[in-house]
């Protein structure tokens, strides 16, 4: 049996978990000055060691990303931490900077000390004020502990940190669309090549990577590569943040080694709502393909979701009972693609446009079943041919639904309309007869 | 009501007075200077429009044209390379806001678990549609995408603080008391609501003392570490010795040294910026 893991939400139901202080208490800025006195390649090294892949959804190495970065040239290189967290599921680094910043601040610190970077940024989507505020509040505390700013510790090492926030623009999680943004461009996504660790932000190498995994830097360097390799999978290693949300009893963040089952998960979480039957869910947010109860037993690292047919993606499992209308979800993801479409190019900009016509239509029982033939050619137009991964992310939802629920579509062909009871699968089913 | 991807002019087909009239001189210097306070926050200046476009939101509750002016005139760029940039992003709003954006999220997980009947009732409760303002210009309605909450579903946005595990009865509630100037409070958030155009300071980075108020996490956050204390579930041990904390450290971080702390970050920008003074140039 997988058993739950507290690193990074270890203190988090400290009444003040998010300062300066509590961190301190629980071994904080302790990494950083370990770094600070070793080589920088033996820090890149240590993260190759650990195994820790990205956790904002691709799941490349960590490690390796950071040995990309050509030899220093005299000139500045960045590091640029993805905060944007806006994936359809996803709900784990915001809670993670809400309830203990600093993880990501010392990280950002040992980091940027790893790769010769002077100054860092952290890119937080907009939309989330008091996030925004505690991370200010955060890097201003390190600034004044002497953790940032010029010769860090008495090391010789400066680094200023700058947190942007954004202004609302899925696309901007897109790492080459978030630099864009974060040079004061609109968020669309660059050809790649050159990839960012060649020309990056104004064009210098950069390294771009999600919060929980500059996060997970400081217990890794603190507990050792092997400590990390010693959880999860043989090419899955470590922790991570799982994020279970919807038709469950207790929604919630649970944090445990890389391989655990969804099956796992939910008997930690109290099962599904008023004993439903579980229908379909995401293993990584909208953009991956759905399973369904046929899927349980699948562990939960890179390789077993890619084999069963999906992607891990953020571990942002959102979970649908029996009396969800799988048409009405997958119509409204697609809206949301289309509403995200950052219209660059033309696969994703006219592709999610057509499927959102279709899709709406098809949940209203109004069109035939060769729109299921139509919505299955659009996806193949666009999937491996959009610009970047938010068009291919579009056509998860949509051929996985048609691959497991075909049925269903069907169903609201020859009954001319949605045979689900919307209200049914609310959360307030109970309290709502009388609105 | 039912959307099949259309969207309506409505509401975007009005300018305002204001919006062509110069600031006022002091309105102009103040944020002449948080300008220039933002700008040096980045090597390279135009990293200063996104900021920037939220600092004129915090004077005028959207995206004036004389807003637009500002920024092309303090970062050296056109007004379309500003109106660009402005027209992309949904927190830019392009006809004035109301005192508070209600945001019912309408995405798929929030959208089942309750959020379209929230949106149906609070809509018609108000007689407004989406991006669409109460005549008394207290709340603008919008239906919002996936704030990162989910396992707070549904989730209900006022100025991007966090409603969470709304009903409709709880939404009407509070509208009804953001309209009547009744004090709320988000579930994870300050001790009080900030205003549309406060909130719009915060995003341009320059703090409001709030950081240390609320929770640090909702309960649905702690769940998992609820269930490791209740089986004694910890991390795998390992060599590593826990070291006191440091009392020097704490001491330090103790000392509200805001000021200091930006000119020295501004001191060590300096030399970044030399350094990409060509790319700069080049632009």
């Amino acid at each position: 049996m997988t058993t739950l893991t507290p690193i990074l939400s270890k203190f988090w139901d400290h009444p003040q978990s998010w300062t300066l202080q509590t961190y301190a208490e629980n071994d904080g800025y302790q990494a950083l000055r370990k770094a600070l006195g070793m080589e920088q390649s033996a820090l890149v090294g240590m993260t190759k060691d650990s195994g820790l892949r990205g956790r904002g959804g691709a799941g490349f190495p960590t490690g390796m990303k950071w040995s990309f970065l050509p030899p220093p040239d005299g000139g500045p290189r960045y590091l640029v931490v993805n905060a944007d967290e806006s994936e359809p599921g996803t709900c784990k680094d915001i809670p993670l900077m809400m309830a203990a910043p600093h993880f990501l601040i010392e990280g950002v610190a040992i980091t940027s000390y790893a790769i010769g970077c002077n100054h860092a940024f952290i890119y937080l989507r907009g939309e989330v004020v008091h996030v925004y505020r505690r991370l200010l509040r955060a890097v201003e505390e390190a600034y004044a502990a002497g953790h940032l700013g010029k010769n860090i510790h008495g090391s010789g090492f400066d680094l200023d940190v700058t947190v942007h926030s954004g202004a609302g623009a899925y696309i901007c999680g897109e790492e080459t669309a978030l630099l864009d943004s974060l040079e004061g461009r609109r968020g669309q996504p660059r050809s790649k090549p050159p990839f960012p660790a060649v020309a990056g932000l104004y064009a210098r190498p950069t390294v771009v990577n999600n919060v929980e995994s500059i996060a997970s830097i400081p217990p890794i360097l603190l507990h050792g590569a092997d400590w990390f390799a010693g959880m999860g999978t043989e090419t899955s290693k470590g922790f991570g943040i799982f994020s279970l949300s919807g038709h469950v009893t207790r929604p919630g963040q649970y944090e445990a080694p890389l391989g655990i089952t969804l099956r796992e998960l939910l008997d930690m979480a109290g099962g599904m709502r008023h004993g439903k039957q579980l229908k379909f869910w995401t293993p990584g947010g909208s953009s991956t393909p759905l399973f369904t109860d046929a899927h349980l037993d699948i562990p939960l690292d890179f390789d077993s979701v890619a084999k069963a047919g999906s992607m891990l993606g953020t571990r942002a499992l959102q979970i649908f009972d029996e009396t969800t209308c799988v048409v009405r979800a997958v119509d409204r993801w697609t809206d949301f693609y289309k509403h995200e479409s950052c219209g660059k190019c033309t696969p994703c900009r006219e592709g999610t446009w057509w499927l959102k016509q279709i899709l709406g239509r098809l949940e209203h029982g109004v069109g035939d079943e060769e729109d299921l033939e139509k919505l299955l050619d659009i996806c193949d137009n666009i999937l491996g041919r959009s610009f970047c991964a938010l068009g291919d992310g579009a056509t998860s939802p949509v051929t996985s639904s048609i691959e497991y629920f075909r049925d269903e579509y069907i169903a609201h062909l020859s009954g001319g309309g949605c045979p689900f009871d919307r209200d049914a699968s609310a959360l307030f089913v109970k309290e709502t007869s009388s609105v | 009501m039912e959307h099949y991807g259309e969207q309506t002019a409505s509401g975007f087909l009005t300018v305002s007075a204001e919006s062509k009239e110069p600031y006022a001189d002091d309105v102009r210097d103040r944020l002449h200077q948080d300008a220039q306070a933002i700008i040096a926050r980045y090597p390279v200046k135009r990293s200063a429009l996104l900021p920037m476009l939220h600092l004129v939101q915090s004077v005028d509750g959207y995206i004036a044209g004389r807003g637009v002016s500002f920024c092309a005139d303090e970062l050296d760029l056109t007004e379309a390379e500003v109106s660009g940039v402005a027209t992309f992003y949904t927190q830019y709003k392009r006809h004035p806001n109301g005192e508070y954006t209600v945001g019912v999220c309408t995405n798929t997980l929030c959208a089942v678990m309750g959020g379209d009947r929230i949106w149906d009732v609070v809509s018609e409760h108000l007689g407004v549609e989406h991006d669409e303002t109460t005549t008394d210009g207290k709340i603008t309605l919008e239906r919002v995408e996936c704030n990162a909450a989910c396992d707070f579903a549904p989730v209900v946005m006022v100025n991007w603080e966090f409603y969470d595990n709304q009903t409709p009865e709880s939404t009407i509630a509070l509208v009804d008391d953001l309209r009547a100037g009744t004090p709320v409070k988000p579930t994870r958030g300050p001790e009080r609501q900030v205003t549309f155009k406060e909130m719009s300071r915060v995003l341009a980075g320059f703090p409001d003392g709030l950081a240390d108020q609320g929770v640090g996490a909702g309960p649905a956050t702690l769940e998992g570490l609820r269930v490791a204390h209740e089986h004694n579930w910890t991390a795998p041990p390992s060599s590593y010795v826990s070291a006191p904390a440091d009392p020097a450290q704490l001491a330090g971080a103790a000392k509200d040294e805001r000021v200091v702390v930006r000119d020295a970050a501004g001191e060590s920008l300096e030399g970044a910026r030399q350094a990409t003074g060509t790319q700069q140039a080049g632009e």
